[in-house]
């Protein structure tokens, strides 16, 4: 399992390549100028031929992606046009962000739909049944941007002055700030070095973070911010779930071995959760990995909603600034997360079901 | 052998499980009673459909919706099972009273080892260590002949014959020493040489632990071969109960002997084989009279006409314990039996 493992992620590095060809030429194919874009409708073809030359726009696309492609061998995402910034450092900002996101709204998803279809099958066209799967149409059918805005007014204007308010916005109150795990421990590294992206990058994951530091106040207050965004993006994957969890215990309650293992005279949750369960997994695992996908392109609306500065919502801002070394740079990353997932969703394939063998 | 002198292990009384289909009611056990002695072996006879493996799942409990048992009562060493609570009824399961099923492999679970489903059922109903738990399942494999038993303890369902499968079943199901086993077509899905050795193997364990059998297979060899008693059940109802000598020999009901009729035996060529005319009535509507009648040639060779309206008892003929449910050896409701001796 190790060893396919690293084949695994050793074919990723060409899938990332592909992506990143793909990305490459696709972004040079959307109507629009950089210049144009950065500068102004009315920036002189001089300046843009200055501009153009500054950003290596000026050479032909196969010599631009050859000498791209080097610096990203090279851990160089290269310069956002935009933003005049290293691309490196961005992602460092932003990706903490939306990684927070996306696994708080996959755990609620997967917390509660889980147990609700569970729930829903083993109470086969029961009221609770009816209840839960008419609840989870109405999730799957629910656009983001709605349920944000409607979540947004309830609890931050509605209930605001009770226990129950919820900040609509940001990822920390005004005045609380994080301080970074690394700087509390009194660790120093040279800024540029791998180790220094490293640790930032960490330190930008508040809830991991103000755990590491046992700054509570910072802890709880991330976590307030983080519920309304991630009950929004989380919807959709919950109700995903909840239904192949019905469906697929339907049909495992169905087998023989259900039926033999309650003549061995085992309770019905014994049945249900020890001998059920686990053969109606592999769909529901598989669902979850495919959710990734939903995750991230449900980031970009809830972090627009939610003003949180995430990977979902600067990859909108790059593609109207034609911003390309920003373009690419998430795209891969996006593409790796996704990698990632479907890997952990094959390895867990082997935990569940002995008779899966990876080759 | 008798085993009549001592009470019964099991009594069924009246048993009526229906299932309640879009279709309409489906009666598949209606009205069915026996008895099981300790120790002997009951072959439960019929065609697919006839109500067998219902009676069984009524007998463990296990009848899921749609289906409802509606009336009768299951006697088990003295208590009715029926009114028991489903946590006592759990504890008779696997522990007094047992089941093998008819597909092996299926029924073992696919993600479990053979090992972690045999200490399994040790587990729930006993109070044995980890090192006994391991020692008795490696015991039980041994018992029932499976071979590298060590090996084979942490082998996954997928990687058994169905034959072996069926031995791990056996096991699990002997595993507590159980007062009753029910076997519901323990070979039916098996290659015929297994099925063999699989029979051999339910005698001999059987003969050393003296559990009661409850046999249920649409197989008159397996019956003639394993059993002391045979009821026979036709649309969810006993129409002949002898033992297993009797009712080969001098089959009484109609169906009894259109079924041994049809059996194609060895050596003997014949150009067509002996067939019952018609189909098994359709359980939601069922015929008012004999549920047999459609179907029943005697009927039209006596000319009967009660037949299509009174149904018969299940009445003894000739010797005490020989019990046929048919109006050629009954009177009654003004009509005399043709064949009454």
């Amino acid at each position: 399992m190790i060893a396919y493992t690293i084949r695994r992620l050793l074919l990723a590095i060409p899938v990332m390549f592909g992506i990143l060809v793909v990305t490459f030429t696709l972004s040079r194919m959307i109507p629009g100028d950089p210049c144009k874009a950065m500068l102004g409708e009315k920036a002189t073809a001089e300046v843009c031929d200055r501009f153009r030359a500054q950003y290596g726009l000026d050479k032909p696309i196969p010599v631009q992606l050859g000498i791209y492609m080097g610096n990203v061998l090279k851990g160089d995402f290269g310069m956002s046009i935009r933003f005049s910034r290293p691309v490196t450092i961005i992602l460092i900002e932003r990706l903490p962000t939306t990684i927070e996101l996306g696994l708080t709204s996959l755990m609620i998803a997967v917390l509660v739909g889980i147990p609700a279809g569970i729930l829903s099958a083993v109470k086969r066209n029961s009221i609770i049944d009816v209840i839960t799967m008419v609840g989870a149409n109405i999730g799957v059918s629910m656009p983001v941007y709605w349920l944000g805005l409607i979540l947004a007014y309830v609890f931050a204007l509605l209930l605001k002055d009770t226990p129950f308010w919820l900040p609509p916005t940001g990822r920390l109150s005004a005045g609380l700030v994080s301080v970074p795990f690394y700087q509390v421990l009194g660790w120093e590294f040279p800024k540029e070095s791998f180790r220094y992206h490293l640790v930032e990058f960490i330190s930008n994951l508040y809830i991991l973070n103000s755990l590491l530091t046992r700054d509570w106040v910072v802890l709880k207050d991330a976590i307030q911010h983080l519920i309304l965004p991630s009950v929004a993006l989380s919807t959709i994957p919950l109700a995903i779930i909840a239904r192949m969890t019905r469906s697929s215990m339907l049909e495992v309650l169905k087998q023989d071995y259900i039926r033999a293992a309650r003549a061995k005279g085992l309770l019905r949750g014994t049945v249900i959760f020890k001998h059920a369960f686990r053969n109606a997994l592999l769909p529901i695992v598989t669902i979850i990995g495919i959710q990734v996908g939903t995750l991230f392109a449900g980031a970009v609306l809830t972090e627009t909603i939610f003003g949180l500065a995430g990977v979902g919502r600067i990859l909108f801002e790059a593609i109207t600034a034609r911003d390309f070394p920003i373009i690419q740079a998430f795209t891969v990353v996006i593409a790796a997360g996704y990698v990632i997932a479907n890997l952990i969703v094959d390895l867990s394939y082997v935990l569940i079901d002995p008779r899966i063998r990876l080759e | 052998m008798t085993y009549q002198n001592t009470p019964p292990l099991l009594q069924v009384q009246n048993l009526k499980t229906y299932y309640f289909t879009d279709d309409g009611v489906v009666k598949a056990v209606d009205g069915v009673d026996f008895e099981v002695y300790p120790g002997e072996v009951l072959g439960l006879v019929g065609e697919s459909g006839c109500g067998k493996s219902v009676t069984s799942l009524s007998i463990m409990g296990l009848i899921e919706p749609p289906g409802k048992i509606m009336d009768g009562k299951i006697i088990f060493d003295g208590k009715n099972l029926l009114e028991m609570p489903e946590k006592e009824m759990a504890q008779v399961r696997g522990k007094n009273i047992s089941m093998i099923f008819q597909q092996p492999q299926t029924s073992l679970n696919p993600v479990f080892t053979i090992g972690e489903q045999i200490s399994e059922i040790l587990k729930i109903h006993s109070t044995l260590s980890k090192q006994e738990l391991q020692r008795r399942t490696l015991e039980l494999l041994q018992m029932v002949g499976i071979p590298d038993a060590h090996r084979k303890i942490n082998a996954y369902p997928h990687e058994m014959s169905g034959g072996q499968a069926q031995r791990v079943m056996i096991a699990m199901a002997l595993a507590l020493n159980p007062q009753l086993l029910i076997a519901d077509e323990p070979t039916t899905a098996l290659d015929v040489t297994i099925q063999a050795q699989i029979l051999d193997l339910m005698r001999e364990l059987r003969n050393r632990t003296g559990t009661a059998v409850i046999l249920i297979t649409h197989d008159l060899g397996v019956i003639a071969e394993m059993a002391d008693r045979v009821a026979v059940m036709y649309a969810g109802r006993i129409v002949e109960q002898a033992d297993v000598n009797t009712l080969f020999s001098t089959p009484r009901n109609p169906y009894t002997q259109g079924l041994i009729e049809s059996v194609p035996v060895l050596g003997q060529i014949k150009e067509e084989l002996a067939t019952i005319p018609g189909n098994v009535p359709n359980l939601v509507d069922l015929p008012p009279g004999c549920r047999f009648a459609p179907r029943c040639t005697a009927r039209e060779a006596y000319g009967l006409e009660i037949c299509n309206q009174i149904e018969p008892d299940l009445q003894s003929v000739e010797k005490a314990d020989h019990f046929v449910r048919c109006w050629l050896y009954q009177d009654g409701n003004g009509h005399n039996a043709p064949l009454k001796r």
